[in-house]
């Protein structure tokens, strides 16, 4: 991977253009952990609404607990809003496995019953394992199995896309 | 002298049979993922998939319905498998042995096994002859260790006082007899709170107990001056005999926590009793029913907490 | 019958012998000590060079749990263990079932005894009818049967005027009466000493004072009954003073301490290791120390095993549950020599604990080597260790706080009442 990386503002742009015909200050945004949340920050600025955002930590629902334990870093999940009929957009940072996404759609579902879930990405890597789809995407991008690609944010706020070798 | 039987080869946690010898960091992680847990109990579904499929036995030699309960309801809203075996009453009291008991239980593949007893050490025991996968944790042996109630405590102290360092944290009542006592005593100076007191009369207090890294009180208002956390300790009827003390009266007395006893703390203590409470004995009525008292919390966060624990022990793999 | 052993180190404690000689042995009995004359013929030639020749040794406490106990170890078993560990002279206390309080339960425990012809076993007899602390039993006829001294073995004897009584008709006969300081009240329901590992894993406390202020009885009624007092298995600092002191001041007292207690102290219990759990407990590190100085300077006579057979079953429950006691006869030496070591005391003093002074304490003719005598004796390698590994033990207990632990000293011969009757191969 030798073209430099896109800038994650850019992509949110690109995204708020494809969403702004479903978001409403009805929609209720919730950001996946750690990323996703600050995807779906921007999003809604971008996007003009006023709700709150919900945050979820999907560490309770991941089905590799039992091989590899919590992950480390549990942070409580919080959605400030009825989920009961509700148009959800979930937003994450990088759709990858579809793992986490049938995660933190079970978690919703835990909260109540979502009248729709749209799934926004700021990136999709492809090597779905799920047949999990966004609707919504900043960009694809192919990635090489033995790296992997994340989101990072400076002290100043910043945003950035970053590739590393992969831990596992 | 054997390595700590708690902690894998690794250093990841495989049974809470004690508060002692865990780093601090260990600690901290379990009052950390127990966070979360609360904001699990404040939704409709209180439940998470994490130990769906696993099978948590409650094994009770000393009858509890309170602690047992808890346990229960932390399993469940892990999605976990739970069957409550009163053991005092039945295989015990034909006489088969700790250990047969717990290999026939093993036969039935139990992931976990909540254990409390009346010996000390009898969780330790345990924890030597189960399955690799399976994990212990103790629900109170002997006098020797409660160590959920013990971090429920901690998890408690930490959500209104926010911050260990600089407390002073008194322990009042039988502090000999009591596992809560010594449990909360091992978290606290492993937490490094600024000082830890234990009040009670000579009877009541265990030779060597500041070693532990306590300072030892006979008086309510020398040891309870500035503090700013109270636990109060469950005073047993049975203690009435044997010459360790000579009424309920009298302790309640000199040793009950009231209204006046309470306003040597600072006025924004906490007070705290790990339950059952015995009115009138140790603590007044309008003590634990007042504005200073969080023993109602401590029930809620003790689910939570017992929640953490579970989790961190069931899931697989090295930190 | 002859036997040469050349070459080997021979240590006698009793006369300071400690040189390199050659030792004949003729129809079981000590021939020659020093050099072998040249013409002799022998039939067995044992090579015992870089191997240390001594008396074998007198073990004051080894329960054989015969009879009554054969479950936990027999007669066979135990005694066998005994010549493995070089003993062959065990004490045996009265606390078997029934208890030795009647002759003819003495002659048949000899008997048996006799008829494995291992190492030579001295009953302790029980001071009161079935160790009640109530009746006291018929000592004259019990010594006749041959018991060696009369004891209570871990039962109680609180009521002063019984033990008084009983001191007064002991001495009537010059009869020992042996006595492991305990008040019951005190000790009610402890299992572990009162100090710092007790309070920190809630174990029930049992205070020095339930051994010092019974140990304060008995040496005062000893003094005015001038009864011959031997104090068994003392565990703490305190102790060592007074028995001290009772001795400048001239009574007829005698103790031992139990090879454990010379090595481990409550912080061994570690996590709860039921193998730990003794009687008396495990004091402190100080207690452990003066036991040391105590052993030293002669305050506490010998060592002895205190050895406990107990099946796995009664150590495999949480500790105050558990059966107190440890598996000795076989570690009796090498925990002695690792004393030794560990206080760079020289060999023959160390040996002197297990040998000539626990005979002195029972006044028998054993413990030294004496040309006429029958032969008694253990020729082991003090450099060889070895690491303990209970499954190996030819006792059948193998409940030891020393399991894994490496201890110097592995007994190649011994000979007992003038037999070969131990060989490590």
């Amino acid at each position: 991977m030798n073209a430099p990386l896109p800038d994650p503002e850019a992509l949110i742009a690109i995204l708020s253009d494809k969403l702004r015909d479903r978001v409403d200050e009805q929609t209720g945004i919730i950001g996946i952990r750690t990323g996703g949340v600050w995807v779906a920050e921007r999003l809604r600025t971008a996007l003009g609404v006023t709700p709150p955002l919900g945050t979820i930590d999907v560490s309770f629902y991941r089905d590799d607990y039992s091989k590899v334990g919590l992950h480390p870093g549990v942070k409580p999940s919080g959605i400030p809003f009825s989920v009961e009929n509700r148009n959800i957009l979930l937003v994450d940072d990088v759709l990858f496995t579809g793992r986490t996404t049938r995660a933190a759609i079970n978690e919703i579902f835990d909260y109540g019953r979502p009248g729709r879930v749209w799934l926004a990405a700021l990136v999709d890597r492809g090597g779905r394992q799920l047949p999990y789809a966004a609707d919504a995407v900043g960009i694809t991008l192919s990635v090489p199995d033995d790296q992997s690609i994340e989101l990072l944010r400076s002290d100043s706020g910043q945003l950035s896309l970053s590739i590393q070798p992969r831990r596992r | 002298m054997s390595t700590n039987p708690q902690l894998t080869s690794e250093g990841k946690l495989r049974h809470l049979l004690t508060i002692e010898g865990l780093p601090r960091e260990v600690l901290l992680r379990i009052l950390d993922i127990a966070e979360s847990f609360v904001s699990v109990t404040d939704r409709e579904v209180k439940k998470v998939p994490l130990l769906r499929g696993k099978s948590v036995f409650n094994l009770f030699f000393e009858p509890s319905t309170r602690t047992r309960t808890t346990f229960e309801i932390a399993a469940k809203r892990l999605s976990a498998d739970v069957i409550n075996l009163n053991v005092a009453a039945s295989s015990q009291s034909k006489g088969e042995s700790l250990l047969d008991t717990i290999a026939n239980l093993s036969a039935m593949h139990a992931d976990m096994f909540i254990v409390r007893h009346n010996q000390s050490g009898a969780a330790h025991l345990i924890a030597k002859h189960v399955q690799p996968n399976v994990h212990v944790i103790n629900a109170g042996d002997g006098r020797h260790a409660h160590p959920t109630q013990g971090l429920l405590d901690m998890f408690t102290i930490r959500h209104y006082k926010r911050d260990f360092q600089g407390l002073k944290v008194a322990i009042v009542g039988d502090v000999l007899h009591s596992r809560v006592a010594r449990s909360d005593i091992n978290a606290l100076t492993t937490l490094g709170v600024a000082e830890v007191r234990v009040i009670g009369p000579r009877t009541l207090i265990p030779n060597n107990v500041e070693k532990m890294g306590v300072r030892v009180f006979h008086d309510m208002a020398n040891g309870l001056h500035d503090t700013d956390v109270i636990i109060m300790l469950r005073l047993q009827n049975e203690r009435m005999n044997g010459a360790l003390l000579p009424s309920a009266q009298e302790f309640f007395k000199y040793y009950g926590l009231t209204q006046e006893k309470l306003a040597y703390a600072k006025p924004d203590a906490i007070v705290m009793h790990p339950g059952p409470m015995n009115r009138g004995v140790e603590i007044d009525s309008s003590v634990a029913d007042g504005t200073q008292s969080v023993i109602l919390p401590q029930v809620t966060f003790g689910i939570a907490v017992r929640m953490a624990v579970m989790s961190l022990l069931a899931g697989g793999g090295a930190e | 019958m002859k036997i040469a052993i050349r070459g080997g180190r021979v240590i006698d404690p009793a006369s300071g012998l400690d040189l390199a000689q050659d030792v004949l042995i003729e129809d079981g009995r000590l021939a020659a000590i020093g050099t072998i004359p040249q013409d002799t013929v022998v039939q067995r030639e044992i090579d015992a060079t870089g191997l240390i020749v001594c008396p074998g040794f007198v073990d004051l406490c080894a329960r054989l749990r015969e009879p009554g106990f054969e479950y936990k170890a027999t007669l066979d078993s135990e005694l066998c263990a005994a010549v493995a560990g070089g003993v062959t002279s065990v004490v045996c206390p009265p606390d078997t079932d029934p208890p030795l309080d009647e002759p003819g339960l003495v002659d048949m425990l000899k008997a048996r005894a006799r008829r494995f012809n291992l190492a030579q076993v001295l009953p302790i007899g029980a001071l009161t009818v079935g160790l009640k602390g109530q009746q006291i039993t018929e000592m004259a006829e019990l010594h006749d049967a041959g018991c060696v001294a009369f004891g209570q073995a871990n039962e109680p004897l609180d009521d002063k005027l019984i033990l008084l009584r009983a001191m007064q008709y002991a001495a009537t006969f010059n009869l020992a009466v042996w006595l492991r300081p305990q008040d019951s009240a005190l000790s009610q329901g402890g299992v572990a000493h009162d100090g710092e590992l007790a309070t920190r894993l809630g174990l029930a406390p049992i205070p020095s004072s339930a051994e010092t202020i019974a140990l304060s009885a008995i040496l005062l009624l000893a003094r005015d009954t001038n009864a011959r007092v031997h104090i068994c298995r003392i565990s703490c600092r305190d102790s060592v003073n007074m028995i001290r002191r009772a001795k400048v001041d001239g009574l007829r007292v005698t103790c031992d301490v139990a090879s454990t207690h010379v090595h481990l102290s409550e912080r061994d219990i570690g996590y709860f290791d039921a193998n730990c759990y003794l009687i008396p407990p495990l004091r402190s590190q100080d207690d452990r120390d003066a036991l040391r100085s105590g052993l030293a300077d002669g305050t506490i006579d010998a060592i002895c095993s205190d050895h406990t057979p107990v099946d796995d079953d009664a150590k495999q429950r949480p500790f105050g549950e558990a059966e107190p006691g440890a598996t000795g006869l076989e570690l009796l030496l090498p925990l002695t020599l690792k004393w030794a070591e560990e206080t760079g005391l020289p060999l023959k003093d160390a040996l002197a604990r297990i040998t000539i002074e626990p005979a002195r304490v029972l006044g028998i003719d054993a413990g030294r080597l004496q040309v006429r005598q029958e032969a008694n004796l253990c020729i082991f390698s003090a450099s060889q260790s070895e690491v303990v590994v209970p499954s190996r033990f030819t006792s059948q207990g193998h409940n030891t706080p020393f399991a894994g632990r490496e201890l110097p000293g592995r007994v190649r011969y011994t000979f007992a009442q003038g037999r070969l009757v131990h060989e490590l191969s």
